[in-house]
Parts: C-alpha cells; structure tokens; sequence
C-alpha cells in the first residue's frame, strides 16, 4: 500500500465518521479549554495560557483535511492542534500542569506544546518564529522525495512579521509542499486586524509569490476542510504551496492575564451567534448524521475524559529537580549545569 | 520573587509625598520628556490603545495622541528600524518592545544599525534612539518567553545598556537615556513593574554611568545587576544575622560601566560575588568579575564568587524554574564560600 493509498487519507466528501469525529475533536477543545481555564485560576496551571474558544472549526477542519502524518507548526495557542492530532488530553493537560508525564515532560507548558510521534512539530512563542519551520519540514518532504504536506499555522498579527514574506517567497520559488495557513481572529492581542494590516484580506499577500490562495469561513469545519484539502492536493500533487486564510474569532481575551476590555461586547455577540459547535452541531442534526441521544453521548464521552485528563495532570509527579540539565543536548558532557544556582547544592 | 515593596536604600534620593511604582516611574518619565521635547515619541506593540502589555504607557496616547504614540504591527525589526531612521533624522523616539525576548527579531537593527551609524559614517549623523524592553524569568513563561541579554547587548560597542532596580533609577535613567545623544537600550525588569519607592522630580536625572551602592557592608562585596539588586539585598539582610556584613553595589548602567564604585567597595571587603539573572557563560558577571580582578588583584582574598541562572533554557515547570534562577539562598552561599565558611 502506498502512502496514497493509505486509508487515513482524507476523502474528498467526508463520510459521517469524519465528522462525528470533527465534531467530537471540537467539543473536546472546547471542554478542555474552559477546563484548562479553571485549573489556570485555582493556580495549577502557571505562565501564560492562550485560549482558542471559538477558533476550534478552523483547527479541527484544516487537520481534519490533512493526513496524520504531515507535519505541522502552530503557535502558543495551540492545545486544539495536540488534541486534533491525538495527543492524549491527560498528557497535555499534565504539560500544563508541569508535571513529568506531560507531552513535553513539563519543559514546555501550555506554549509549547509537541508531540513529534504525531507529526505535530510543536508550539512556538515567538509571533511569526514558526513559520519558516513549516518550510523546511515541506523542504525536507521535498528533499525525501515524500508525498507529505507541511502546514504553518499563525494568526493574523503574525502575518506582519518579514519572516513570512520571506517563508512564502521560498515556498512558491522551490515549489515546496507547503500550506500558509492564517488563522485570522480578527485580533493580535489588543490591536485589531485593520490597526496593524494596511491589507485586511490577508489571503492577497500570496499575489506576490504567484501563490493560490483562499478566504474562507473559519466558523464553518466544512467549510476549513475543503479549502485546506484542496490546498494540500495542490501541494501533494503539483508541489504549489498555497495561502488559506481561515476567518474567525477568539471569544476570550488573548490570554488568561488579558482583561479583554478594548473588544466592543457587541462584536462578540455577533460570532458567537455563528458558534462553530453549536451550527455544525445542527448540520448534523439536520442530515440525521447526529441524533439527540448520540451528542448527548459524546459529550458524556468527552466531560469523563476531561476529569480523566485533569486527574492524571493533578496525580502526576513534579519533575525531579536534577533533570534540569536533561535535553539541553543530545549527548551532555556535563549533568551539571554550571551557574552556582544549582551547583553549590 | 523580590517584588514586595521595600524602601530603596542608597541614591540620593528627593522625598516624594507617595512612594510611587517602577512601572509609574517609567510612565511619568516618559510623559515629562515627552511635554519637554516634541521630537520624543513613543513607539511599540499595543502602547497605545491597549496601553503597554504591562501599562507602562498608561494614559499617554490620551495625552499626546495617535501622532507621538503609534502603535505597531508586530513587526520588530520594521519599527525598530524605523524608529532608528527617524532618530537619525534628529526625533528622539522611545521605542517599547513588548519583551526582550522579540528584541532578537530586530536584533541585526539594534546592533548592525544603531550601534553602527555614527561610527561607520565618520560621526556625521547621531542616533537618539531609546530601545525600552522588559525582560527576565519567574512567571513560568518557559524558553522563549524568559531571556536576560544583559550581556548580549553590553557586548556591543555604540549601545549603552541600563538596567534599573529602583523606580527612582527607572525615571532618572529613563530621562537621561531619552536626553542622551546615542542609542540607549534600556533594560526593564517585569518582576520589578510593581515594586514601590521614592522617585525623583522632573529636573532629577540619574547620569548613566554610575553605580549605586545600595547597602553598606565591610565583609563582602556584592555586585548585582537589575532584579538580582532585590535577591542580593534578601541575602544580605540573612547573612546579617550570621554577622556577615555585606556591601551590595547597583551598577544601574552595563554600559558605560563605572568600575570606580565596586572597585573601591572591594579594596575595603576584599571579597566580591557578583550575581546577573542571565546563564553564566561569557555572561555580566564573568565580565564584572573579569573587571574587579583586573583592578583589584591584589586586594582579594579569596576568588571571586560567580551567580547566575542555570546554563540551560527556561524551563517552564515552577520547580525546575526555581531551580534555575538565582535565588537570595545561591548569593548566601556564594558570599559564605568566599569568607571561607
Ligand atoms: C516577535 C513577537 N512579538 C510580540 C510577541 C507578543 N505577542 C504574543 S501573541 C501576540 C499577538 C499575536 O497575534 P496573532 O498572530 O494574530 O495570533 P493570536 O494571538 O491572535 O492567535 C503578541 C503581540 C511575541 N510573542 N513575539
Ligand atoms: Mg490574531
């Protein structure tokens, strides 16, 4: 069987399984998200912590539309991408807790999320910073002569950082299997998109690079899917890197520490109206692909495996103290850091 | 963490009727230079609006207005090197990035530009430029999110580096630096924002260039930069019930480095520890020890005893993170371990 024709490739329709699955993911998010803020306020999550309530269409679909084994790169805003690749919710959530079970061994926290087995190349917190990762995780496909597809996942204010011009112009110039995908909340922290874009439809930067690219409906999975399977059929297939700009909203502030007081309350009001749960959750119902019963199973499904995910967390050792050193380097001449804050011990 | 409120020792410095925050201090610097002088300006991610990631430039763009608080995109080298340009062309622009962490993006701008121009093209043109940051670790915010680059900066000869402890020194530099003819990088500390003391009044500057000794001692002298003043005091006052006498010096700029101040303060205590929140290697302390050994060989007793974070990235877990930083018990032992004890 080639890697073509394996079965985890996305079908062109997606059958029911594919989207009780999307919208499982979703609700999964969502639940581990406002379980996430919960533990950040009773203080057993520590650092910053981005939540995505409300983007989770534009995460789920546009993974959902690639295969388990392309890479990926996101932001610090990333616990939708873990979970949507599979990471399992108690490891994430034991790396928000900084506990040694966690998926990065408590090392990284809740921005920097990775799990390598699953092709997610990890969470970055530097605005723009994981772009060109994305590239060369397409490059080395490239290179292997591999039919995988590389995906950088940002946000909107990222798209004002050079190293994306650069990123994409590289892309387009070698041909690289690559997907520019912007999620695009309409925010960077407290700037709105047209205080910090002279060009709000942020798909037209990919003009410049005779790159394809889409404007689409970030609160709508289906909608995410189609333009991001085409978009890696393009890159799998002609080796053309394309731009989706997928359209949404974060419901909560940038991060738990941000009052969120610049955002008008009436703006809100008017994306969540458009919830990506709730309307797919209707298509579903709608097309008898969901029952009553059925989403009422999976979210009894998904609340035990939340308690689950927070009792491993909250169970799980602490890091001993003498793995600081652990992983600085593949093979470390020391396992003494110097700096006498640990040596003189 | 130091961040409790405690009354500033050393600098001499004017009563004020209410002891005011570090991160108000650097507001009412900014606000003063700015109705001083109409070529300053300040420029940065969300410091208008939205008013500073950490509200250091609260209230300003309600004052001054979209024309002299502009905020950015986020796009570091870009306005970093535009607020460069426009100081070559004689404003006085007081740049805020958000962290020192996303100051390496506009790095190649910092050190290939602003520390360059004047040099390179014969001394035809000056560069005003304040390049305010905060930086250091303790809040969990892991490897990306936790840098000092104290010594990547003061490595870099056409910068001078600041880094305040007190919000009396946060005003009194911030005001110099904004006055002063070259590029400043002026190095704030987030564990600082909130800590509270006197500050001086409007015509009160604090030169660059001076230290500071915050705590008289004749056991040991203690070097430290930035935060770590707070740390090295905390170790001080414990080591003071050992009856060991410790004196701790503020150098408050990196660059220029008054080496005057320690030097004198070794001479007496003949021991010195030096301690920087950065990793040790080619690090502020190698280099200030490097300093007190060249100018005070004779004079000590014992090696000079060396603080500094663990030589590894930040971890995020709060134990690990503990474990990595400097903390007030590390100077004890260092100050204790140069007493011979
Ligand atoms: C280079 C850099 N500059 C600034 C920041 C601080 N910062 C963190 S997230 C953020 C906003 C990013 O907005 P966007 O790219 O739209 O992503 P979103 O947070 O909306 O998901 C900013 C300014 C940073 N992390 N890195
Ligand atoms: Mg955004």
């Amino acid at each position: 069987m080639t890697e073509t024709d394996s079965p985890l490739s996305p079908p062109e329709r997606p059958d029911a399984e594919l989207m009780l699955w999307m919208f499982e993911t979703m609700v999964l998010i969502r639940r581990f998200e406002e379980r996430a803020a919960e533990e950040y306020m009773k203080g057993n999550i520590g650092g910053f912590l981005h939540l995505a309530i409300g983007e989770e269409a534009a995460v789920v679909g546009s993974i959902a539309a690639l295969r388990p084994t392309d890479p990926i790169t996101s932001t610090y805003r990333e616990h939708g991408q873990a979970l949507a690749r599979g990471s399992e919710p108690g490891a994430v959530m034991a790396e928000l807790f900084g506990r040694s079970t966690g998926v990065c061994g408590g090392l990284g926290g809740s921005m920097h999320l990775m799990d390598a087995e699953r092709h997610f190349y990890g969470g970055y917190g530097i605005v723009g910073g994981s772009i060109p990762l994305a590239v060369g995780l397409g490059f080395a496909v490239s290179y292997r002569e591999e039919d995988g597809v590389a995906m950088a996942m940002f946000g909107d204010g990222a798209v004002n950082q050079g190293v994306l011009a650069e990123s994409m112009n590289m892309a387009a110039l070698w041909e690289l299997p690559v997907v520019f995908f912007v999620l695009n909340n309409h925010y960077g922290m407290g700037t709105a998109i047209d205080r910090a874009s002279a060009e709000t439809d942020l798909f037209k930067r990919a003009e410049a690079f005779g790159m394809p690219a889409e404007q689409l409906d970030g609160m709508n999975v289906m909608a995410v899917y189609r333009g991001v399977l085409e978009a890696a059929r393009r890159a799998r297939e002609e080796g053309q890197p394309s731009m989706i700009e997928a359209r949404a909203y974060r419901y909560r502030g940038h991060s738990m520490s941000d009052p969120d007081t610049t955002r008008a309350g009436e703006e809100k009001e008017r994306w969540q109206a458009r919830d990506p749960l709730v309307t797919f959750e209707r298509v579903l119902l709608g097309e008898g692909t969901l029952t009553a019963e059925s989403a009422e199973a999976i979210r009894r499904r998904v609340e035990e495996r939340i308690e689950e995910a927070a009792r491993f967390a909250s169970q799980s050792p602490e890091v001993p103290v003498e793995q600081l050193a652990r992983h600085v380097y593949a093979n470390p001449w020391s396992d003494d850091p110097t700096g006498s804050a640990v040596a003189p011990r | 963490m130091t961040t409790e409120s405690a009354p500033a020792p050393g600098a001499s410095a004017a009563e004020e009727p209410r002891p005011v925050s570090y991160r108000e201090a650097l507001t009412q610097a900014m606000r003063e230079e700015m109705e001083r002088d109409p070529d300053v300006f300040v420029i940065g991610e969300d410091v208008g609006q939205y008013e500073g990631a950490f509200k250091v430039t609260r209230g300003l763009l309600r004052e001054f207005g979209e024309r002299r608080v502009v905020d950015t995109p986020i796009s570091e080298a870009g306005f970093v090197g535009l607020a460069i340009g426009a100081a070559m062309a004689g404003l006085r622009p007081v740049v805020e990035i958000m962290t020192v962490n996303f100051s390496i993006v506009a790095m190649d701008q910092i050190v290939n530009n602003a520390a360059k121009v004047r040099y390179m093209f014969g001394g035809q043109v000056a560069c005003p430029v304040v390049i305010r940051m905060p930086g250091g670790a303790g809040h969990q915010l892991a490897a990306q999110h936790s840098h000092s680059l104290e010594a990547w900066y003061t490595h870099v000869p056409g910068l001078k580096v600041v880094a305040p402890a007190t919000p009396l020194d946060a005003k009194g530099l911030l005001k110099s630096a904004i006055r002063d003819d070259d590029p400043v990088i002026f190095l704030e500390s987030e564990g600082l924002y909130a800590k509270k003391g006197p500050v001086g009044g409007e015509d009160e500057l604090v030169p660059l260039g001076r230290a500071a000794a915050r705590r008289a001692g004749s056991d040991c002298t203690v070097v430290a930069v930035g935060r770590m003043v707070w740390i090295a005091l905390a170790a001080a006052e414990e080591l003071a019930k050992e009856g060991i006498e410790c004196e701790v010096i503020d150098p408050r700029s990196l660059r220029p480095l008054d080496m005057d101040t320690p030097a004198e303060s070794v001479k007496r205590t003949n021991r010195a520890v030096v301690v920087e929140e950065g990793w040790p290697e080619c690090g502020v302390g190698a280099n200030l020890a490097a300093r007190i050994y060249e100018q005070c060989f004779d004079w000590l007793d014992a090696p000079i005893g060396r603080v500094s974070a663990a030589d590894v990235p930040m971890p995020y877990a709060k134990n690990l993170e503990r474990a990595a930083l400097p903390q007030a018990a590390d100077v004890a032992v260092a100050v204790r371990r140069a007493l011979g004890r």
